[in-house]
This record gives structure tokens, C-alpha cells and sequence, in this order.
């Protein structure tokens, strides 16, 4: 969109969208909606406290706990399901029944199962974003070309070899792609976990705060989260460009 | 033949028409005729501005300057005067041949039944008759372009814009194509304005050629190939004045390949 | 030699039931460890399940839970189409509108909840709300981003045989975006069933989420474990559903699009 023939960027229009807030925000409009430079107020003030930073750090704690266990466990098992038509066709069916199910439905489980602390908000991550893990590695497994398979074993490729410095490499677009969405879906898991669970972390912050309704620092939180949020994602999809260069031509 | 070729008026006019992308001039003062009822081509290496040329007289991209007559009236957009034929053939895809066929006719308000009616006749004339309620991937490359050309034979406009039709289709269903259009033009009463890039094919199928050079985008010649226009449609490549016209375009063509 | 033959034809399903047998038989033999005071086995669990289908209790509370899922996803549906048409055909509104649905996408939507409750309250509104907040975005920006990607080709030739704006749209552009629509669609009620068990399990539990949270309280857990797998059934069948119509309505109809 064009504005005095300069080309506007992508997502300009949130600048208009924040101003409307200020202005809503400053009107009085509703009570739910304090302006926006109140609330950038509000943040810095319990930025620094305590009971912030343990929520941020519990929750950085819980997301990178669930997200690497799931990268750990779920890249070898795609890998495994890629090469192997038994383990795929025997798995295969259940992954694609978790990757499509409503799992906050499992989280009640989970409370029950492992308490309702640290330890059930981190598998609630895990298993949001394993699923998709696994399946982009087995994808990324499965189309590898097959010339590239019979140039390794022309050259006498070790498997060692044939697996690190070829297989590897043509599948990891597709990985991380996969590592992206789990990425995404993690951040929704670790939010739904604590959600639910509302003990720990922003859930309890968001207990707190909607029990005595502050509603700057309930929507300071709010907004903390969705930029982290959105700035994960933002740098996956960074890190998927710079491998993703090659990703369209793989089998020149 | 000859009167044929002598005075007839023009069934479209091009005057001294520019186009300009930016910085870029796609066509640069173009003029040029379209005689009525015979089959004009626009020949030329890649980017001599035939297809946009072809879209401006389509009414389907705006002239930066200059005009286009139709039938002696300015036009600036598309009118029930003329007809295009897509090199991608543009068909929908969820629709049958019958419906695709039909698609001029429908945008134009007409009656069910009636549209079906003409549609079911041009389908029989291009050769798909008992495809009408196949779908479009259902069909090769050249029944596709069949039906694109049933398509625009259908809402009977006195003019018909082929902007390389025949250039997705493989060679052999080419050379049969060609071989159609000449029946077609013989037998329907239209004017046809053609672009294509190949040389024997422009020289094979038309009345006169527009030879379009690139940079800027000008017309350099026009060639009437007469001789053999009456001869049957086998002994025409091989009769000696097309292929001494072929020869000439050809090497005055070779410098501009990229 | 026959019996190879046999098992070699019925491959695929042989294995299925090979593959459900190790689960359920690893999720019996864990409860009856028990993994958990809280882990009941497969069979307690199937038994559960069958008591709430034959006493009723099951349709009942779906009946309960699917009300502000269908009227959410149909919402959503609806004023996300519109909204995505409009988005797909206008640069402007595109502009304006789309980074809200795009970071409503990476956005951890749930967090909202609570705003919501504080809002419309504890009632079927604000569960239809967290339905539509869920849905919206994915509908949204599915349906802009193929009505925006329409081929020129077919759009120009709707301009060429004389069609008026609107049978551009209508006959062209949503025909051809259809496909993808409907993968919209798709995608906006799986995440639509999300949003109606958050609702269930954080604003009040009506249907099914009252079974699963009375059930807990009693510590019945076989009767919590048999409403939590009916959930994810029924959304897994339903989603799978889906798709198969997907496949069937418009599986052939994108070949052809251009030459081959």
C-alpha cells in the first residue's frame, strides 16, 4: 500500500491500531482497555519485580526444557519413521491423530498425573510441539533425492559419512521447518499449561491480576508474552530463510 | 485473392500508440492495420512487445498514449467486438467444457439453454464433440486449447486475439492447429490478429506479417505472402516462396535472439 | 506359503491393529503397575466410557460443549470469509487489517481468556468468543491469501469475455480460492475445538469438561480418562472427516490450472 508514493512495510498498520488503543484507551471508552502508553508504564514498573522475573524465568524454563526434550526425542523418531517403513506405518497413525487433536484436552491428565507444577507445564509443552517435529523430519527424510543416496554409495560413502554430510543437510530445511511450528505450538502449550494450571508462572500472574482486576498489569503480561511470542517465531523463520536458500533447488 | 488483400478497411487500427513501464518502453509509437477478415501476425523475438500490443487492442492493459480503433471507434477496454485466446488457455478448472465453453456467453446475461445451445455447436466445430461434460484435466494440452478457442468462437465478436495459442501444445498437435486455422479463417467471417514467435508458423497461417523488433518496440516490415495462400494445406511448407520468406525473416530475425 | 500371502495383502491393516494393540496393551500394563494412583488401565477406562454412552451422559454434555463450538465456528466461518474476501481484493484493507490476524496467529491467543471472562462473563458469550478468537485468524488469512493469489490468467479472462466485478468474484476468484478456503475452514475448527475445551475447563465447566473436572473430584479417574479420549476422538474423527471431504470436493480440480 502506497501513502504519498512511498511504499508502506508489512505490519505498519499496527502503529495505526496502537494509536486508536491510546486513544480508546485515553476516552475512557471501556475499562478493559487502559491506554497503551499506561500500560508500557505499568510494565516497566513490574518488570523488575520478583514475582515477574520468576514468572518469565519459569516460563523460559518450562518452554526450553519442553522444547528441547521434544527436539531430542522427536527429530531421531521422525528420522527413524523416514527410513524405516515398519516403525512408520506402525507409529504413523498415532502421530497423525495427536498432531490434529484438541491435546489441551490432555492437560487435565497431566495435572493429575504429575501435580500441578513445573513438571506438568513442561511436558504440556513437549507434547504440543513433538508431534509436528516428527513428522517434518520424517518428511525431510523421505524426500531426499535418490540420486543423492546412489552418489554416496557411489563414492563409497561411510554411513557415518553418508549421514552427516549429506542426509542430514538435504533434510534439514524441511527439520527445521518443523522445529518452527513446534516452536509455535510450544509457546501456545507452555501458555495453555499455565492457563490451566494457574499456579505457576503468568497463570498465576493472570489469576492474580483478573481476581483484582488490574487491567494494565494484566494486559503488561499479556503483551510481554505475545512479543516474545511473535519474536520467537520471527527469528525461526529468520533462521529457516538462511537455510532455506538451498531448500528449493536440493536436487540440482 | 488479390482484391481480397486490395481494399478492404480495417478492422482494427493501431495509431501511434506507447506503453511505458516505469522507465521501461514497452512500445514505442506503434501503428499498424488489421485488414477485415484475414488473419494478421505479430512476429517477433522475446520482448518485442507483441503479447502487450495484443492485450492493449484486447482492451486488457491501458496504452500510455496513442489509440486503438475498432471497427473505425476508439475502444479502451474489452467490447462484444472482439475475442481472446490465452496461451495458458485460462479455463476453469471446476468447470466442465460445456461450461467453459459457455463462459463468454454466461458473463454476457445469456439464457441457460440458449448458451449451451451455441456452446455444444462450437465444441462439435473444433472436434470435442462428446466432451462436453469432461473437465478440463481430464483433456491434453491441445483439446484444453480447443476449448479455449471454442470459447472465444462462441460469443461470435468480429475479431479474434490469439496471443500465442499454440505454443503450449506439442509439435505434432501444433502443425494440426495450424492446419485448422486455416480452414477457420476461409470459413468464418472474423478478422484474426495472431501472435506467435515462431517464423513458419506465422508465415504458414497469415495473411500479412507485422514484424515486431525489440528496444524500442517498433513494427520493421510487413509481408504479404500471396503465392501460395490458394494452395492445400500439405503443399504449402513446402512451396518455394514460403520458404524463401521463412529464410528472409529469419536472417533479418537472428541478430535480435538473445 | 499361504499364510505369507494373507499377511502380505492385508499389510497395512494388519499392522494398524498391530500398532493399537502395543498401545493399549502398554496403557493397560501401566495402569496395572500402576504408573499412578491416578493411572487407571485401558479396560477401566473402556468400561467407563460404555457406562457414559449407554446411561446417556456423554450426548447430553456434548450436546452442552458443541453449543459454542458450532456457533463460534460458524461465526468465525462466515465473518472470516467475508473478511478474508475483502482482505484478498483490497491492497488497502489488506494493509490495514491482516498484521492484526497475523500476529492473532503467533500470538498465544488463550492468554486472553481471562480478559474475556472479566468481560462478557461466565456464559455461552464469551465461550463462543474464545471459539471465534481461535478460528478467525487461521480462516482469515487463508482465505486473503488465495483469493490475493487467484491466477491472472483466469481473472483476465473474465475481464476479457466482458464479466462484471462482481461475476469475477463470485464465478472466479472464490471458485478457485475454494480449496484452499475450506483448508481455512478446517484448520479453524480444529483450533475452534481447542478453544471450546479451554472455555469448558476455564470459564465453566458445562458438558463434557464437567464430567472431566466432577470426575477428578471424586477421584474417579477411569471416567476422566473415557470423556478426555472421547474428546480427542471425536475431534480426530471429525478433523479426518474433513479432510477426506476436502480431498473428494476438490482433489482433481486444481490440475489444469496452466499448461502442463
Amino acid at each position: 500500500m502506497k501513502l504519498f508514493g512511498y511504499e508502506l512495510p508489512g505490519m505498519s498498520s499496527l502503529i495505526l491500531w496502537g494509536l486508536l488503543w491510546e486513544l480508546v484507551g485515553h476516552l475512557e471508552l471501556t475499562f478493559f482497555l487502559p491506554p497503551l502508553s499506561a500500560i508500557f508504564q505499568t510494565l516497566m514498573e513490574i518488570g523488575t519485580t520478583k514475582v515477574f522475573i520468576k514468572a518469565l524465568s519459569d516460563t523460559g524454563y518450562a518452554f526450553i526444557v519442553g522444547t528441547v526434550s521434544a527436539i531430542v526425542i522427536g527429530i531421531p523418531v521422525g528420522i527413524l519413521m523416514g527410513k524405516n517403513r515398519f516403525i512408520d506405518e506402525l507409529l504413523l497413525p498415532w502421530v497423525n491423530m495427536f498432531l490434529s487433536a484438541p491435546l489441551t484436552a490432555l492437560v487435565p491428565v497431566l495435572m493429575v498425573l504429575f501435580g500441578f507444577g513445573l513438571k506438568a507445564i513442561i511436558i504440556t509443552t513437549a507434547l504440543f510441539a513433538i508431534w509436528i517435529i516428527v513428522l517434518n523430519a520424517r518428511a525431510g527424510v523421505l524426500q531426499i533425492n535418490r540420486s543423492l543416496v546412489e552418489m554416496a554409495h557411489s563414492f563409497g560413502a561411510s554411513p557415518k559419512d553418508a549421514f552427516f554430510k549429506i542426509y542430514f543437510w538435504a533434510a534439514l530445511p524441511e527439520i527445521l521447518g518443523g522445529v518452527r511450528i513446534g516452536f509455535i505450538r510450544a509457546v501456545k502449550g507452555v501458555i495453555i499449561g499455565q492457563l490451566l494450571i494457574s499456579i505457576v508462572g503468568f497463570g498465576a500472574l493472570f489469576e492474580l491480576y483478573s481476581a483484582n482486576f488490574l487491567m494494565k498489569h494484566f494486559w503488561a503480561v499479556l503483551l510481554v508474552l505475545f512479543a516474545l511470542a511473535f519474536l520467537i517465531a520471527e527469528f525461526l523463520a529468520y533462521l529457516e530463510r538462511r537455510v532455506a536458500y538451498y531448500a528449493a533447488r536440493r536436487s540440482v | 485473392m488479390s482484391a481480397k488483400s486490395q481494399n478492404t478497411d480495417n478492422a482494427v487500427s493501431v495509431r501511434n500508440v506507447y506503453k511505458n513501464y516505469g522507465d521501461v518502453q514497452a512500445l514505442h509509437d506503434l501503428s499498424l492495420d488489421f485488414p477485415r477478415g484475414q488473419l494478421t501476425s505479430l512476429l517477433g523475438p522475446s520482448g518485442c512487445g507483441k503479447t502487450t500490443l495484443l492485450k492493449i487492442i484486447a482492451g486488457l492493459l491501458p496504452a500510455s498514449s496513442g489509440e486503438i480503433l475498432v471497427n473505425g471507434q476508439p475502444v479502451s477496454g474489452p467490447g462484444p467486438d472482439r475475442a481472446f485466446v490465452f496461451q495458458d488457455f485460462a479455463l476453469l478448472p471446476w468447470a466442465t467444457v460445456l461450461r467453459n465453453v459457455a463462459f463468454g456467453l454466461e458473463l454476457r446475461g445469456v439464457v441457460k439453454s440458449e448458451r449451451e445451445a451455441i456452446a455444444e455447436k462450437y465444441i462439435a466445430d473444433v472436434g470435442l464433440k462428446g466432451f462436453e461434460h469432461s473437465y478440463p484435466h481430464e483433456l491434453s494440452g491441445g483439446m484444453r486449447q480447443r476449448v479455449g478457442l471454442a470459447r472465444a468462437l462462441s460469443v461470435d465478436a468480429q475479431v479474434l486475439l490469439m496471443d500465442e495459442p499454440f505454443s503450449a501444445v506439442d509439435e505434432q498437435t501444433r502443425r494440426k492447429f495450424q492446419e485448422d486455422l486455416l480452414g477457420l479463417v476461409k470459413n468464418e467471417n472474423k478478422t484474426f490478429l495472431f501472435v506467435t514467435h515462431s517464423i513458419e508458423e506465422a508465415v504458414y497461417v497469415s495473411d500479412q506479417i507485422a514484424i515486431l523488433l525489440p528496444r524500442p518496440s517498433r513494427v520493421s516490415e510487413i509481408i504479404r505472402p500471396s503465392g501460395f495462400r490458394h494452395k492445400d494445406t500439405d503443399s504449402i511448407r513446402r512451396d518455394s516462396e514460403y520458404l524463401d520468406i521463412v529464410d528472409k525473416i529469419w536472417s533479418s530475425l537472428r541478430t535480435y535472439v538473445e | 506359503m499361504a499364510g505369507k500371502v494373507i499377511v502380505m495383502r492385508h499389510r497395512s491393516f494388519l499392522l494398524k491393529c498391530l500398532s493399537a494393540l502395543l498401545v493399549f496393551g502398554s496403557w493397560e500394563i501401566a495402569g496395572r503397575v500402576p504408573v499412578s494412583f491416578a493411572f487407571p488401565t485401558f479396560l477401566e477406562s473402556m468400561l467407563a466410557l460404555w457406562v457414559l454412552i449407554i446411561e446417556g451422559t456423554l450426548f447430553v454434555a456434548y450436546a452442552e460443549t458443541l453449543k459454542p463450538l458450532v456457533l463460534g465456528v460458524f461465526i468465525s466461518g462466515v465473518l472470516g470469509i467475508g473478511i478474508g474476501l475483502w482482505v484478498g481484493l483490497s491492497k488497502k484493507f489488506d494493509w490495514l487489517v491482516s498484521p492484526i490476524f497475523v500476529v492473532m496467529q503467533t500470538a498465544p491467543l488463550a492468554a486472553l481468556i481471562p480478559l474475556l471472562v472479566m468481560a462478557y462473563g461466565i456464559g455461552l458469550t464469551s465461550k463462543v468468543f474464545v471459539v471465534c478468537i481461535m478460528a478467525m485468524p487461521v480462516i482469515v488469512l487463508n482465505t486473503g491469501g488465495a483469493v490475493r493469489n487467484t491466477p491472472i490468467s483466469i481473472k483476465e479472462m473474465g475481464h476479457a469475455f466482458l464479466g462484471s466485478r462482481s461475476d469475477i468474484v463470485l464465478k472466479i476468484i472464490l471458485p478457485a480460492a475454494s480449496p484452499i478456503i475450506f483448508a481455512g475452514l478446517r484448520l479453524g475448527v480444529s483450533a475452534g475445538f481447542i478453544g471450546a475445551i479451554l472455555s469448558e475447563l476455564k470459564i465453566t465447566p458445562t458438558g463434557v469438561g464437567d464430567i472431566i473436572t466432577y470426575s477428578r473430584s471424586i477421584a474417579d479417574y477411569p471416567t476422566m480418562y473415557a470423556a478426555i479420549l472421547s474428546i480427542i476422538l471425536l475431534a480426530v474423527v471429525f478433523l479426518n472427516l474433513l479432510e477426506r471431504m476436502e480431498k473428494t470436493l476438490f482433489g482433481g480440480l486444481n490440475k489444469g490450472y496452466v499448461t502442463d
